[in-house]
């Protein structure tokens, strides 16, 4: 789940880990960021690096999440491969983990990818899938196709070795069909103006794309003709916005308000912005509706996300998700 | 917290509403106002930071104080990160070529210049390594395979390129790129990257030194010479040596890599530390009284919760905040009309057009009063807490008069063929009053969000910038922005 900064990303790929969860699922919800922003969602403490049940969806499936560090998993590869033991300590000590994951390039978006990819592969002992969903909270859309891509470049980089398998190993996952991007942005010209450019960077880097996911959707508050009404000031066969006006201050003044007159010209400024903001939205959406993706819509939660909210988009998105498939 | 003096003196804040933190109905909202004309007036003022979550305006608010500084008579330049397109644009970028160029358009007569560029990392950072090594070296280390993944953006590499540029561009004396040289500017405003975690450009001097400082560098300088101290000190950790310790790393990255690691880090060993001088230098500038860090923000919930953490940050690292920038804020000419009111009148214009319907029956002077009590059922379905929307609310607490108090003619007395529009126009009010209950909601909102962090930070200035319909992507909509900055308070229907 990637989308521009902003755009509530981490919402929208909680909100997914639910619904894909629901009806006795389980999927694992990873964050890569570092910014705790799934405890923040799911109202928690802090993640550990371990996964752990952090709630539960609708009609009994499970929710687990992630929040990986790169230094933690740097030290676990080594362990994996090397049984380095109290060695990756004193590697830690030296600050060459530091160094691998702040400094080495691509080294930490390859351990971030590859924790993911691990937990999407895994198996237990019946040889079942443990997820059957893994969401990642992705990178903004300005770096989703480079940090998904790291690997080719690492695999390049180190041309043998450990890391050189591992980083074609990751890479295999993410370009096959159990994976898909999904990018969400808002009905706003910057955001969809990234979404398009993000899918096709992702398009040309052969990652493949899942669906627009449209956040924050707010309600058209007006009908086609009041908008009219609305963006010409005054409706066109009585002409004229005067006469509009007073009839309006009319209306008003007979529904008990007070000061009616004054009233008119806001609330005729409100409706005209209206108007714009449902026109610059509809614009949008045109440009969304061009990239041939599935595109899903989640409506404006008024008072910001809480919990209760999470679990409203989830079953928005459950109602709007196509029958499951074989998910990654 | 940075101290308020500091802010206080670069920015003329002060007590706005007449020294009455009270004011209005609302005392915790934004107390001190943030004057941005007498910030960007100032010739002390020497750079501004715009730092804040993404997505909230930070290059546009960037823009739009260039534009403004500029036409207010300074020579400005703007460097921004990753400007939209078409907002780029209309700066005069049309390529990202690392140097600032002249923004057309811009009104020169009070003796002020725009200049705007983009960052390139990559030339940068190209930039650095030839004017810091001989010409064989640079080329060595241009051509090395890690240092062309390194310099093209990689985590933490845009944060040390921006301080980089910052320092570049300041009058620091550090030497500048090749085109930058010789530049004065009065004032540099800085779009800061939009980081993985808030603010990891205060990071990278500190992060640059350590990784400097770090023994595994010297090591990496050093396994030919196995005996010397690194070894030791490697063998003093319990490990079998040195040797043991390159065969990990090879086997684990490929022989490959790390060599071009060691060539790499061999041929920058000179450079970095002008490059860390450098840092250190820029982080000290941004310290300095001349700087002004603008946290940006809109308001909504999370971006105010990182923009608390962003002022909190900020005085950690002793960093002068001037104020918060909250753009995005909505207001309404009618926000004495509260969302009960507006929406009681609209049920009962709605509920007039019901009973017209029935032919005979005349619409009833002064329509059913609407019962407070049900306006407030529905309403408090939708907005629990309605703290602060009671604003010269006296007005409307009581039902209204059935009397017509605006003392126009009643439109009841028309003759019936009258009565189709006039039903139009009662739903067309209806329409408007609902819109503008969503309107009083969202105000409502934005002003809890704001309360919230005006509560824990009570200190740090505040301008607020209405919220605009569409995105700026002209030198109108950029001075537009600017005049929002330095009016204060949202308009109102704006």
């Amino acid at each position: 789940m990637t989308g521009k900064g902003g755009t509530g990303k981490t919402t929208v790929a909680a909100a997914l880990a639910l619904a894909l969860a629901s009806g006795g699922k389980r999927t694992l919800l990873v964050e890569v960021e570092g910014r705790q922003g799934i405890a923040q969602l799911f109202e928690t403490e802090a993640l550990p690096y371990e996964e752990r049940k952090i709630a539960v969806a609708h009609n009994g499936g499970e929710v687990h999440a992630l929040a990986i560090d790169p230094e933690r998993a740097l030290l676990d590869y080594l362990q994996m491969f090397y049984k380095l033991g109290s060695a990756g300590r004193a590697l830690k000590k030296l600050g060459a983990i530091d160094f691998a994951t702040t400094i080495a390039p691509g080294l930490r978006d390859v351990l971030l990818t590859g924790k993911a990819c691990e937990a999407v592969r895994r198996r237990d002992k019946n040889e079942q899938r443990v997820y059957d969903a893994v969401v990642m909270d992705a990178p903004p859309t300005g770096r989703i196709a480079r940090f998904l891509g790291v690997n080719e470049e690492v695999a390049g980089l180190a041309k043998v070795g450990p890391v050189h398998n591992q980083a074609q190993a990751v890479m295999r996952v993410l370009k096959s069909p159990e994976t898909a991007v999904h990018l969400v942005t808002l009905l706003e010209e910057m955001p969809v103006q990234e979404t398009i450019d993000g899918v096709a960077e992702l398009r040309a880097a052969g990652l493949p794309v899942g669906a627009a996911l449209v956040n924050m959707v707010r309600p058209q508050l007006l009908d086609e003709d009041l908008l009219d009404v609305a963006e010409s000031d005054g409706p066109g066969r009585r002409g004229g916005t005067a006469e509009l006006g007073g009839e309006l201050a009319h209306a008003l003044a007979r529904a008990g308000l007070p000061h009616a007159d004054r009233l008119v010209a806001p609330l005729l400024t409100q409706a005209r912005e209206h108007a714009e903001r449902v026109g610059l939205e509809r614009e949008q959406r045109a440009e969304l509706a061009e990239l041939g993706l599935p595109v899903y819509e989640l409506g404006l939660l008024g008072e910001g996300i809480e919990l209760a909210g999470l679990y409203q988009l989830a079953a928005d998105l459950r109602d709007q998700l196509p029958p499951p498939r074989e998910a990654a | 917290m940075t101290s308020k003096t500091d802010s206080a003196r670069t920015t003329g804040a002060d007590r706005s509403h007449d020294g009455d933190p009270n004011h209005g109905s609302n005392p915790l909202a934004s107390e001190v106002r943030l004057h941005v004309d007498p910030l960007l007036d100032d010739p002390a003022t020497r750079i501004i930071v715009c730092c804040g979550a993404g997505g909230v305006g930070k290059t546009t608010t960037a823009a739009a104080l260039g534009v403004r500084a500029a036409e207010r008579g300074r020579k400005t330049v703007v460097l921004t990160i990753d400007p939209a397109r078409r907002l780029a644009q209309s700066m005069g970028l049309t390529e990202l070529d690392n140097t600032p160029r002249p923004v057309p358009g811009i009104d020169a007569k009070p003796g002020g210049e725009l200049h705007a560029m983009m960052l390139d990392m990559k030339r940068t950072f190209d930039e650095i390594v030839e004017a810091h090594a001989d010409p064989e070296r640079a080329r060595a280390i241009l051509n090395n395979p890690f240092y062309q993944s390194l310099s093209a953006g990689f985590a933490g590499t845009q944060e040390y390129m921006a301080m980089e540029k910052l320092g570049q561009l300041s009058s620091l004396g550090v030497s500048p790129g090749p085109e930058g040289r010789g530049e004065e500017w009065d004032l540099i405003i800085v779009d800061t990257p939009p980081s993985r975690s808030a603010l990891d450009f205060l990071d990278a001097p500190k992060r640059l030194g350590s990784f400097l400082d770090g023994r595994f560098i010297r090591m990496l300088m050093a396994p030919a010479k196995a005996s010397g101290r690194a070894g030791m000190k490697f063998v003093n950790l319990g490990m079998a040596g040195l040797s043991m310790f390159t065969g990990v790393l090879n086997k684990l990255l490929g022989t490959g890599l790390l060599s071009d690691v060691q060539t790499f880090v061999a041929a920058m060993d000179t450079m970095f530390g002008g490059f860390r001088t450098r840092a250190d230098a820029t982080y000290r500038l941004l310290q300095a009284p001349g700087t002004a860090f603008l946290v940006v923000a809109a308001p909504e919930r999370d971006a105010l919760r990182e923009a608390a953490y962003f002022v909190e940050r900020l005085a950690e690292d002793r960093m002068p905040l001037a104020g918060l920038v909250l753009n995005r804020v909505h207001g309404s000419g009618a926000a004495e009309l509260s969302t009960e009111r507006a929406l009681a009148a609209a049920e009962n214009l709605e509920e007039g057009g019901i009973v017209d319907r029935e032919p005979g029956k005349g619409m009833k002077h002064g329509a059913p009063s609407p019962g407070p009590g049900s306006a407030d059922v529905t309403d408090r379905h939708h907005d629990s807490g309605r703290h602060g929307d009671n604003d010269s609310e006296d007005d409307f607490a009581e039902p209204a008069e059935p009397a017509d108090p605006s003392g126009l003619p009643d439109s009841t007395q028309r003759p019936e063929s009258a009565r189709e529009p006039a039903r139009q126009t009662e739903q067309l009010a209806a329409a408007l009053l609902r819109l503008h209950a969503e309107r009083m909601r969202l105000l409502t909102r934005e002003r809890r969000t704001r309360d919230r962090f005006a509560a824990l930070h009570p200190e740090v200035p505040v301008a607020e910038v209405g919220a605009l319909a569409g995105d700026v992507h002209d030198l109108a909509g950029l001075r537009a922005i600017g005049e929002r900055l330095s009016d204060g308070p949202a308009r109102p229907g704006s």
